[in-house]
């Protein structure tokens, strides 16, 4: 029998022990008129021979792509030692390490994934992991919001991800808590520190900045904070952990640097995966660690003086203050922070520092050569990091899918979301784009816009061609 | 290479502060750091309500295919018809199991599951203008997740205690319905390790106050193929799929905590969620569930996890699913009768086991002054993960046991002898059982200075 490894005599010496005549006896006290019928949509057992044959089809059938697409999810090289250790069955089959002495190698990895993400972002603390970056930044919003007692509102820049505020959105509302969204510069693609000050501060807890906002541009962090501080806001910095190797990190902006940063994990070593699992991460400083969600390793020493490491803290979570607790979260992410810290420590900060100057490199490079084709321009003058926004005069939508017709995902389709910017994409090269793979990316487009140019879709339709 | 057109002012005067380290030093490292972890690949892992059961390889594998790992999650649909296909699919086996009329696959753990169906039942009570309903009843012996779970949907959660066969207590339940109920949540089996035998009674009770029945699908396990929960009356349901469904639990997650509701949540649903028309697979997004309670997350799930629970699924296949209560249960049955036959207290001894049990160790402590903890400790010699401690909260120095169908006899055998041995060196000894465990790699941790003098992250350069 798959994965039960009980022989037919040991079944029988078990009832007997039990002192039962039957497995279906076990189930004696379950009410006759609940007892199931038969299962009648769960297929019939397949060995791993087949199921490896229809897990390789359905993965042929979805295939490969040359990769321009970012968002929050990024391409990049993970060494093969990273999933190799990762996948070690002492880590992968372990469980949250609530049997401290059993569970050291678990609780050290987690300490120097706390110790390498507050060093990238410059600040004090970190915690063990949360589900995803927009969930992270979800109870980043809930910990600024308890930590300001009385303000029930936090300043949302609408250059984060429109999924992001969604998401925070949906999961913050319940507590009566409101966000008041900015606008955005339509030059800059940032927001500036003019617009920001309009808004009153009454009741206000915190103003989130994403460093680099979701169309890759870089925000007056410096600025923001120090506004965000002389009114008595908390700072939220919303960041990516690559970018943390070359940009100033959170915890140095403006004078008195961000109180709290969060943000999706998957850039170092997590692969995309159509979505997940990733994780998300939250560092503050010291002063806010009794806010912070989730599991938190702190080191101490054992009854010999030897040191070693344990869960902390544990006052803050669901299974010790129930109702009381600062987040419901139990199982968070920690395969994925394993694989993280792998990355982050084979790396190292000036391998880190290399992989974000060789996406920069790489989306300067292709914005500049996109943006010569007719029909195509860069939108936004202002620095930016990983991605970029260019502006067509066709629909973005159709020609992502011509793309698609020559292994080309070619970036996001802005246009539902941000309709002010007209027809819009946002695009991304990571340090795993060739140049022949860029080249090819403008050859194609510039095909697909110029034949579009001369054969309009909507002449088509009046000539009755498609 | 330097950076010439991102401003000085944008960018970081130092490099990060983090380990230089050559790869043959990280894989010694990393390797020697797993070494010192029980796992379930290398220990017996009875922990109490977590499901601690093998990992089978081949799900892996084929999760971890190339064209699925690279997949962006903003790429077209068109991109992953055969990731979608998978999904779909387990969708509907996962309908099938619970009985429920719909299911999202998009929370990431089972606490964001949990948080999904009391959002839904909050969506619910609006949808009908009825917002009195402000409350949540949660059982004593709830998972800490149920009344944490309710704050953060802005609830207030009340109690209901248990009664001395470990069941809901009925008529206080009675007693704390009303106007004000918005729902009840319910493990089932319980977190007690009993199958909740007025289950019926409560359904009718929370709904005949206007209330819904939220299942905890913590123990999910010890009745796939049973009974369903949408037969139990269950208006919405988690699932935790790194418990029933064999995901790993990788130090601490990533989980899944799909949700199934019957007709009434429907419209209700977290997105996106996976459709098929025509052969063609597609993602319902807030275009066609207007009234959903929307994303929970930046993509659409753990879809590495997901890919496990498929493959998982169809290896077993409806027979398979049978067998894993069945197993289950015989395990915890027989794992129980021994214990209780060497002289080990059951906290609720008339009850069969479901797939846990607790075992209560006042009498020993009495005796000898051993604790609960110091027997969980002393297993860890004994080469043993130690079961759940202290949990539930109400049965004091308990252990809560859950052996899973795919530990063997021999294995339940060798659990039974070291629980033995530890209970004749509590007598004999009690010093040598309070200061374990003393194999492992430290012994025990001081938790007070962990907390008093917080090190969470390495200071020094």
């Amino acid at each position: 029998m798959p994965f039960i490894p009980h022989t037919e005599s040991e079944i029988r010496d078990m009832l007997d022990v039990i002192g039962v005549d039957s497995i279906d006896d076990l189930f004696d006290e379950i009410p006759e008129d609940l007892r199931a019928l038969a299962l009648s949509l769960v297929p019939e057992g397949i060995n791993e021979m087949e199921i490896g044959r229809v897990m390789m089809e359905r993965a042929n059938k979805d295939g490969l792509y040359v990769n321009f697409i970012g968002g929050g999810a990024y391409e990049h090289h993970i060494p093969a030692v990273v999933w190799e250790l990762t996948t070690r069955g002492e880590f992968y089959s372990a469980y949250t390490p609530y049997q401290a002495e059993a569970s050291q190698g678990t609780l050290q990895l987690l300490y120097e994934f706390q110790t390498m993400m507050a060093r990238l972002t410059g600040l004090e603390v970190s915690n063990a992991s949360l589900y995803d970056g927009a969930s992270a930044l979800a109870e980043a919003v809930l910990a600024a919001v308890r930590a300001k007692k009385k303000a029930t509102k936090v300043l949302m820049p609408s250059t984060i991800s429109p999924v992001y505020r969604q998401v925070v959105s949906n999961i913050v509302r319940n507590q009566g808590i409101e966000l008041i969204e900015l606008p955005f510069s339509e030059v800059g693609g940032h927001t500036p520190v003019e617009i920001v000050s309009q808004q009153t501060t009454d009741d206000i807890a915190a103003l989130v900045v994403p460093q680099p906002n979701y169309f890759g541009v870089l925000e007056e962090v410096d600025a923001l904070t120090d506004w965000a501080h002389d009114h008595g806001l908390l700072v939220i910095g919303l960041v990516n952990p690559i970018a943390m190797a070359l940009l100033k990190p959170p915890g140095r902006w403006g004078k008195q640097g961000a109180d709290i940063a969060v943000g999706e994990g998957q850039p170092v070593g997590i692969p995309l995966s159509s979505g997940g699992p990733y994780f998300g991460f939250m560092c503050c400083k010291q002063k806010l660690i009794r806010q912070l969600p989730g599991r938190i390793v702190g080191r101490t020493v054992d009854t010999q003086g030897r040191p070693g490491f344990t869960l902390t803290l544990q006052a803050r979570e669901q299974h010790i203050r129930r109702s009381k607790a600062t987040s419901n979260i139990c199982t968070n992410q920690g395969l994925m922070v394993t694989a993280a810290t792998i990355y982050i420590a084979l790396l190292g900060a000036d391998g880190l520092r290399r992989v974000a100057l060789q996406c920069h490199a790489n989306t300067k490079r292709l914005l500049n050569s996109l943006a010569k084709i007719e029909g195509v321009e860069k939108l936004f003058d202002r620095p930016f990091f990983h991605e970029g926004v260019l502006r067509l005069t066709q629909d973005p939508s159709a020609i992502l899918r011509a793309l698609e017709a020559q292994g080309i995902v070619g970036g996001i389709d802005l246009s539902r979301h941000y309709p002010q910017l007209g027809d819009t994409m946002l695009v991304c090269a990571t340090e795993t784009r060739t140049d022949t793979e860029m080249d090819n990316y403008e050859l194609h487009l510039e095909r697909i816009m110029s034949r579009r140019r001369l054969d309009p879709p909507c002449a088509q339709k009046v000539a009755g061609k498609v | 290479m330097e950076v010439t057109d991102i401003p000085a002012e944008f960018l970081r005067e130092d490099l990060a502060p983090l380990p230089a380290v050559s790869e043959l030093q990280v894989v010694r490292h990393y390797t020697r750091l797993s070494q010192s972890n029980f796992s379930i690949d290398t220990h017996f892992y009875p922990l109490g309500s977590c499901t601690m059961k093998y990992n089978p390889r081949a799900c892996n594998k084929y999760a971890m295919l190339p064209e699925f790992l690279m997949r962006h999650p903003q790429s077209a649909v068109t991109t992953g018809q055969g990731f979608l296909q998978c999904l779909h699919e387990l969708q509907e086996i996962l309908k099938d199991i619970t009985g429920m009329k719909g299911v999202s696959l998009t929370p990431l753990a089972g606490a964001q599951g949990e948080f999904a169906g009391v959002t839904m039942i909050r969506a619910y009570h609006d949808s009908r203008d009825d917002q009195r309903r402000d409350e949540i009843l949660v059982p004593d012996a709830a998972h800490g997740t149920n009344p944490a779970t309710a704050t953060m949907c802005g609830y207030k959660v009340r109690e209901i205690p248990t009664d001395a066969e470990g069941d809901v207590d009925v008529e206080a339940l009675r007693a704390a319905v009303g106007p004000h109920t918005a729902g009840l949540m319910l493990t089932n089996p319980s977190t007690l390790g009993i199958f909740e035998g007025h289950i019926q009674e409560i359904a009718d009770i929370v709904h005949e106050a206007g209330g819904l029945l939220y299942y905890d699908g913590a123990n999910l396990n010890a009745i796939v193929g049973k009974v369903k929960p949408g037969d139990m009356g269950f208006d919405v349901i988690h699932m935790n799929l790194h418990k029933t469904f064999s995901t790993p639990h990788g130090g601490g997650g990533p989980g899944a905590g799909p949700v199934g509701v019957n007709d009434r949540l429907l419209p209700f649903l977290p997105i996106p969620i996976v459709t098929e028309e025509g052969g063609d697979y597609r993602w319902l997004t807030e275009q066609d569930l207007p009234q959903s309670i929307g994303r929970l997350s930046g993509s659409m799930g753990n879809a590495g996890v997901l890919l496990r629970a498929y493959i998982y699924a169809r290896l077993l296949g409806k027979e398979g699913m049978n067998r894993v209560a069945e197993f289950a249960t015989l395990n915890a049955n027989y794992l129980m009768a021994q214990l209780r036959s060497r002289g080990f207290d059951m906290a609720y001894p008339t009850r069969r086991a479901a797939h846990e049990f607790i075992v209560t160790l006042k009498t020993l402590k009495e005796q000898t002054g051993v604790i609960a903890m110091d027997v969980a400790k002393r297993l860890l010699d004994k080469g043993y993960h130690a079961p759940t401690v202290y949990f539930p909260l109400l049965v004091p120095e308990c252990f809560l046991i859950e052996p899973t169908e795919t530990e063997s006899k021999q294995e339940l055998d060798g659990f039974t002898d070291a629980l033995v041995e530890i209970l004749e060196e509590a007598h004999r000894d009690p010093e040598l059982v309070k200061h374990a465990p003393h194999t492992t790699p430290v012994t025990r941790l001081d938790e007070v200075k962990a907390a008093r003098e917080l090190d969470v992250a390495w200071n020094s350069e």
